[in-house]
């Protein structure tokens, strides 16, 4: 395996809706175990990068080159829809800002977090069911409510149930959108906690986009701002968030000093 | 001595359409437990009623067959008499009630008790063709998941059912894999005939009229009907004899004798419980009357 | 001595001479004529013929008569013996403009060329019995003369109000532009395949239960999914028939089949960079057959919703759900079809139930305190 090689290589990747750009000439490599946040105001572009790259989008310019887990790099573009299903069971995942289009609402939570791992040929039982005890407790989902479908469960809970069955069959890469929007501010901390503790315990490479500055700086190593399709700036979080060089950035940054 | 319907062609359908639904069945043999569609026509009994297997039936019947027709197992049900009277009427095929006399057995809801021999053909009458149709309503959605063979959302079920009631729940219609590569819906025996399926010497021909889909399996197939290595597939069991000819490791129907919900249960397939009470009786021993005193 | 059922065959022969004794009704009465169906029970002739897919007004009376009046029952009975008929090849398109209608109204224009013709209609009756003399026949109402237009005996003509529109582009095109003219599939020969293309569409419609495309219909103009319809047009008259014989070489006109036609005018669409057009739906069905043409010119705009990028939230607008149950035969066959032994499978059910019932109670002996006392709360006992 070619550590040399980024995780995810994306070069001028544009996605167009009719005549209008939603995203545009975008260049960024994603190494193994890297959070990388996308930032910027509604309009941005950021949701249709993140659309473009997780393949819901089509990819109408440019190019994005994955490291499949056995070394061999992959033009997504190339991948038939068999291997891009293949791709989601075991490698990726995809956290939704609305956990109810990431689960199934009426299944139990111990059925939502157990599929991945049915679908990927798992066939005890005990051992779905205990492998989804076990995640629940790592987000800290109680685990007498295994057997409860996440119809019954808050907002925070069900976006933590979101997780875990993402990350049960220990994904590389997880694109995430908004994950704690909509949620209340204690609620969101912790959640955004449990993202970093579980990035950093999995070498999880992430790709999450956000409009808030403060989960940048919260979890992300790397950020990129988008404006009007492009990206602006992108560099390490930290001095991107300290430094903006760009003017757009130095306003998002210094309009959350104010709010 | 062949006879046809005035006005109508032998087995009720024109030869093209004939045609066309064995064109169905060789794809469907070819892709073993594949839902191939098909044009569907009408025939004169209700959809619901058997209008796939008819159609089949009609596809495949030739001069020289002996066609037995069977509902709950049993010769003599309504739905049975009516569609082997239907055959008679626009074939003039030889019928029968033996099982090993047949070399086409249209059925609906149960395998016959009788092991197939190879060289007899079997046609079950399907209602729902579709195995992931409860979970999954959308049939462009359904025919993804067979295309790629994703097939979680049924094991989900199966573990959701035991989370639920500590087995699996599905007693009818039980999902078997096919040749290990497709889901197929058994159509609605009980998963005690499940077992049957596997391996059969016979042909296995499903047709579902409504929903204008065939699918086959070819004689000597794995179908394995799902489940976990620790919940495996469990067939029913019965824990009685049938009342009147005292086989067991068949398939029993509950009949229900007096109004204080006293009841008693013999054998569903009528040939096999005519057969074994007849058998009984020669040998001189245990008699009907004795077993159902 | 318990002796299995038997007499199954005999009991159906029984069953078809009550169905029959029952059918004829008082012997001391006539017996109805076919032509009197055919004539005096025109609106039911026309709905079976409509969903039988089969125009032939003696056939179907035959099958309504045969029926005992139930439509569904008439109409199962002329597709059983449509499937038998040899096709011999494809009409050419008919011109429904192209006879004098007997019925044609338009609800966008106060006027228009041709006016408004009412023909036979319910429409303004009132729904009260008619008192009927005892000769059995109603009174005869006396027919108005209309006023003469100058024009003397001869129809005016009445172009189509969607025509009129389409001249100055207010209107969709009636037909995809640079699609040429492609053979319309045919449902009854292939297997349906979702998604379905309009033509594929219509054709279902146009078979479909008038009952279950009325309630969608009427869903969708309250709330469920919308389409602002206007009732461009609806025709009620004979349509010539042509059939262009290979060995001919020209059409030749096979005769007439009376038609029901209903052009919805709908919510227009268009943008900063389209002009605003308005959009169509459209209904046909043989014989006098308004209210399915309307319902059907309905689903069909409702089910076009995503060709012009509308949300599609609403029962009428979901395709798979709409053709999937729309066929009345198909639907009426499965409903029905409860009614045949089942006990195989309860039984198969029966003995489930039953174990778990056993292991409830064993689990309730064993131990009493972790069972709630609600049987029903499985997710208590199970702790």
């Amino acid at each position: 395996m070619n550590d040399a090689q980024p995780l995810l290589e994306v070069r001028s990747a544009g996605h167009r809706y009719g005549n209008r750009y939603g995203c545009r000439d975008v260049d960024l490599d994603l190494w193994p175990g890297e959070v990388l946040a996308v930032v910027g105001e509604s309009g941005s572009g950021k949701t249709t990068l993140l659309g473009t790259l997780s393949q819901r989008l089509s990819l109408t310019e440019g190019s994005v080159r994955y490291r499949l887990a056995d070394g061999t790099v992959a033009d997504l573009a190339e991948l038939s829809e068999a291997a891009v299903r293949r791709l989601w069971r075991t490698e990726w995942g995809f956290v939704h800002q609305n956990p109810a289009d990431g689960l199934r609402m009426h299944v139990s939570a111990g059925g939502n977090v157990g599929e991945p791992l049915m679908a990927t040929g798992w066939r005890h039982y005990g051992r779905v069911r205990a492998a989804a005890a076990d995640w629940l407790q790592r987000v800290e989902i109680p685990v007498d409510r295994i057997d409860d479908p996440p119809v019954t469960f808050s907002g925070g809970m069900r976006q933590r149930l979101q997780i875990a069955r993402n990350l049960v069959v220990s994904p590389r890469l997880v694109f995430m959108d908004e994950p704690t929007s909509g949620l209340d501010v204690s609620v969101q901390a912790r959640l955004l906690d449990l993202i970093r503790s579980l990035a950093a315990e999995l070498s999880l490479a992430v790709i999450i986009v956000t409009h808030d500055l403060a989960v940048a700086r919260l979890i992300s190593h790397r950020t990129l701002v988008m404006k009007d399709g492009r990206v602006i700036e992108s560099g390490l979080t930290d001095r991107v968030l300290d430094d903006p060089q760009a003017a757009y950035t130095q306003l998002l940054v210094s309009s959350i000093l104010q709010g | 001595m062949s006879t046809a319907l005035d006005g109508y062609n032998i087995g009720y359908l024109d030869e093209q359409t004939k045609r066309m639904i064995r064109r169905a069945l060789l794809k469907a043999v070819a892709i073993p437990g594949f839902q191939v569609p098909f044009a569907s026509r009408e025939v004169p009994m209700p959809r619901g009623w058997g209008t796939g297997g008819v159609q089949v039936t009609a596809s495949i019947i030739g001069q020289e067959d002996v066609l037995k027709v069977i509902d709950q197992g049993a010769d003599d049900t309504t739905n049975a008499v009516s569609i082997r009277s239907f055959f008679a009427a626009v074939t003039g095929v030889r019928t029968t009630t033996r099982t090993d006399e047949a070399t086409i057995i249209q059925t609906r809801h149960r395998i016959p008790e009788t092991p197939l021999a190879a060289g007899q053909t079997i046609v079950y009458q399907v209602p729902g063709p579709e195995p992931l149709r409860f979970l999954e309503p959308r049939e462009t959605e359904t025919r993804r998941l067979h295309a790629l063979a994703d097939y979680g959302l049924m094991y989900v079920k199966l573990y959701e059912d035991i989370a639920k009631y500590g087995h699996i729940a599905t007693t009818y219609d039980y999902p078997v894999m096919v040749a290990g590569r497709y889901l197929m819906s058994p159509s609605p025996i009980p998963s005690f005939d499940n077992p049957k399926m596997h391996r059969s010497p016979a042909l296995q021909l499903f047709g579902a009229g409504r929903e204008k889909r065939i699918y086959a399996v070819p004689p000597f197939t794995d179908v394995e009907s799902l489940g976990f290595e620790d919940h495996p597939f469990e067939p029913q069991r019965f824990d009685q004899p049938c009342a009147v000819c005292g086989s067991t490791g068949v398939y029993l129907d509950e009949v229900i004798t007096d109004d204080k919900g006293g009841s008693m249960f013999v054998c569903s397939d009528t040939d096999h419980c005519e057969r074994a009470a007849a058998a009984l009786t020669h040998s001189g021993a245990v008699s009907v009357e004795e077993v159902t005193a | 001595m318990y002796v299995a059922v038997k007499g199954g065959e005999r009991a159906i022969a029984n069953a078809h001479a009550l169905l029959a004794k029952r059918g004829r009704g008082d012997s001391r009465l006539p017996r109805i004529e076919l032509a009197a169906v055919a004539g005096q029970l025109g609106v039911l002739v026309s709905r079976v013929m409509t969903e039988g897919s089969l125009y032939d007004p003696e056939l179907t009376a035959r099958a309504i008569l045969q029926a005992q009046g139930d439509a569904l029952e008439a109409i199962t009975l002329v597709r059983s013996y449509r499937t038998t008929l040899p096709r011999f090849g494809y009409t050419l398109p008919v011109d429904t403009a192209g006879l004098p209608p007997q019925r044609r109204i338009s609800a966008t224009f106060k006027d228009l060329p041709g006016g408004q013709q009412l023909g036979a209609t319910f429409d303004y009756t009132h729904r009260l019995f008619t008192h009927r003399g005892t000769s059995g026949t109603t009174p005869r109402t006396p027919r108005v003369e209309p006023e003469a237009h100058g024009a003397g005996p001869e129809m005016p003509e009445m172009p189509r109000v969607t025509d009129l529109l389409a001249a100055s582009a207010l209107i969709e095109p009636d037909h995809a532009s640079g699609a040429g003219d492609p053979e319309p599939g045919d449902l009854t020969r292939e297997p349906t395949i979702f998604p379905m293309s309009r033509a594929e569409r219509l054709q279902a419609l146009a078979r479909a239960d008038e009952g279950f495309l009325l309630g969608l219909a009427y869903s969708t103009q309250r709330g469920y999914g919308g389409t602002h319809p206007f009732a461009g047009e609806i025709r009620v008259g004979e349509v010539e028939v042509e059939f262009e014989a290979p060995e001919l070489g020209f059409a030749v006109p096979l005769g007439r089949v009376e038609l029901t036609e209903c052009q919805m005018i709908n919510q227009f669409t268009g943008s900063a960079d389209t002009p605003a057009q308005f959009t169509r739906g459209y209904g046909l069905a043989f014989g006098r057959s308004e209210r399915k043409a309307m319902s059907m010119s309905m689903v069909d705009r409702a089910l076009r919703a995503g060709e012009f990028g509308e949300r599609i939230v609403a029962p009428a607008q979901d395709e798979e759900f709409v053709i999937s149950h729309s066929d009345n035969v198909q639907a009426a066959g499965f409903v029905e079809h409860l009614k045949l032994p089942h006990y195989v499978d309860f039984q198969a059910e029966l003995g489930l139930v039953r174990r778990l019932h056993g292991e409830f109670r064993s689990r309730v002996e064993e131990k009493p305190e972790s069972v709630l006392t609600d049987p029903t709360d499985l997710a208590g006992a199970r702790a």
